[in-house]
């Protein structure tokens, strides 16, 4: 694999991720429990968007083959797909909405944090640009995860069950490969296993603070990086690109 | 108040710059301070419409009554004297 290649894969991978997880935020639109915290979810899924656009763009340029973040993003099936599998999850109810956002956002403040300094200008600037967005999300979530845990019986059983239902999806979020090994190499990419203890100690501290449990790691789900998804994962997608799937090259 | 199911009211001030005043700008729902903070982040700031945000409990607002108007502010509208344009300038007066 070529550094050229591992950047794509690299951008490739962030951009689903941001784009996948925006489409289940924006699901939120109109069904959130109060008129805030819908326009707070799709404010986050907006941010997301844009985040997605600037890696997509970018995979597309580095790749060379004249293929936009459009192109990308509507015309790569499901295999194609290299986000991970927590981002495509169901959004469940509130609770479980709110324990991915909490875990998805503190994996994405400290790797953005430390993207900064890529020695790719490019993903450093997205980078710099993403970690303001990220540490508002992660905040958001903290607070909602304290709310619902320290809050009645039925919101705490509700977060604790969701926190136990994600756990298993939260090992792949460290995962590493061929492209993290060269890029790493190159201090183009970041040390997961730096982002990893960072992750585990915010989130152990906020799910004590709230009176939850900290599962234990046991058997962790794995595949988005290989493109072997959820069942969840097609149905976004034949929605998602209906429109260019139906019309190709429809422009409005 | 009617009755509100939801969380209770904050009223939201912004201010648009640093030094202008605070402008009354709507109001949120949120069960306590750090969520009024964000709820008002999330409604009023979108775009780029704010560098700072107060947030006041509505119910620590104490409001005039409608029904005290005449008392409170009609004796206001008919005396001109106390609008700086009642008084003819002094020809050669300067500084005022």
């Amino acid at each position: 694999m070529t550094e050229e290649q591992a950047i794509y894969n690299y951008c490739l991978r962030m951009g689903d991720n941001s784009l996948i997880q925006s489409y289940r935020l924006s699901e939120w639109c109109s069904n959130a429990p109060i008129l805030e915290e819908d326009l707070a979810l799709t404010n986050f899924a907006l941010d997301m968007i844009g985040r997605a656009q600037a890696m997509l763009a970018y995979a597309g340029k580095i790749e060379g083959k004249g293929r936009t973040d459009d192109d990308l993003a509507y015309r790569r099936s499901e295999r194609q797909y290299y986000n991970h599998l927590i981002m495509e999850l169901p959004n469940g109810d509130f609770a479980k909405t709110i324990a991915r956002l909490l875990f998805t956002a503190t994996y994405e403040f400290y790797l953005f944090t430390d993207l900064q300094r890529s020695a790719d200008p490019t993903i450093a600037a997205i980078a710099a640009k993403t970690v303001k967005e990220v540490k508002y999300h992660m905040a958001h979530a903290g607070d909602w995860v304290l709310r619902l845990g320290d809050g009645t019986e039925e919101s705490h059983n509700r977060i604790q069950k969701a926190i136990n239902k994600l756990w298993m999806y939260t090992g792949e979020l460290f995962e590493t490969d061929e492209t993290d090994a060269i890029l790493a190499d190159k201090n183009i990419a970041v040390d997961l296993a730096l982002v990893k203890a960072k992750w585990t100690a915010h989130i152990t501290g906020v799910l004590k603070e709230a009176t939850l449990s900290v599962p234990e790691d046991e058997y962790m789900q794995t595949g988005g990086r290989k493109g072997v998804h959820t069942e969840h994962l097609g149905h976004i997608l034949s929605e998602m690109q209906y429109l260019q799937r139906a019309y190709p090259e429809a422009i409005w | 108040m009617a009755t509100d199911s939801q969380l209770s009211m904050w009223e939201v001030f912004m201010q648009s710059k640093p030094g202008n005043n605070y402008i009354h700008a709507g109001t949120v729902h949120a069960s306590d301070k750090k969520m009024a903070l964000q709820n008002a982040r999330d409604t009023y700031t979108r775009r780029g419409e704010g560098t700072s945000i107060w947030v006041v409990p509505t119910d620590a607002i104490v409001a005039s009554d409608p029904n005290d108007n005449d008392m409170f502010f009609d004796p206001a509208n008919d005396k001109v004297y106390r609008l700086p344009t009642f008084y003819v300038m002094p020809e050669g007066a300067k500084a005022i």
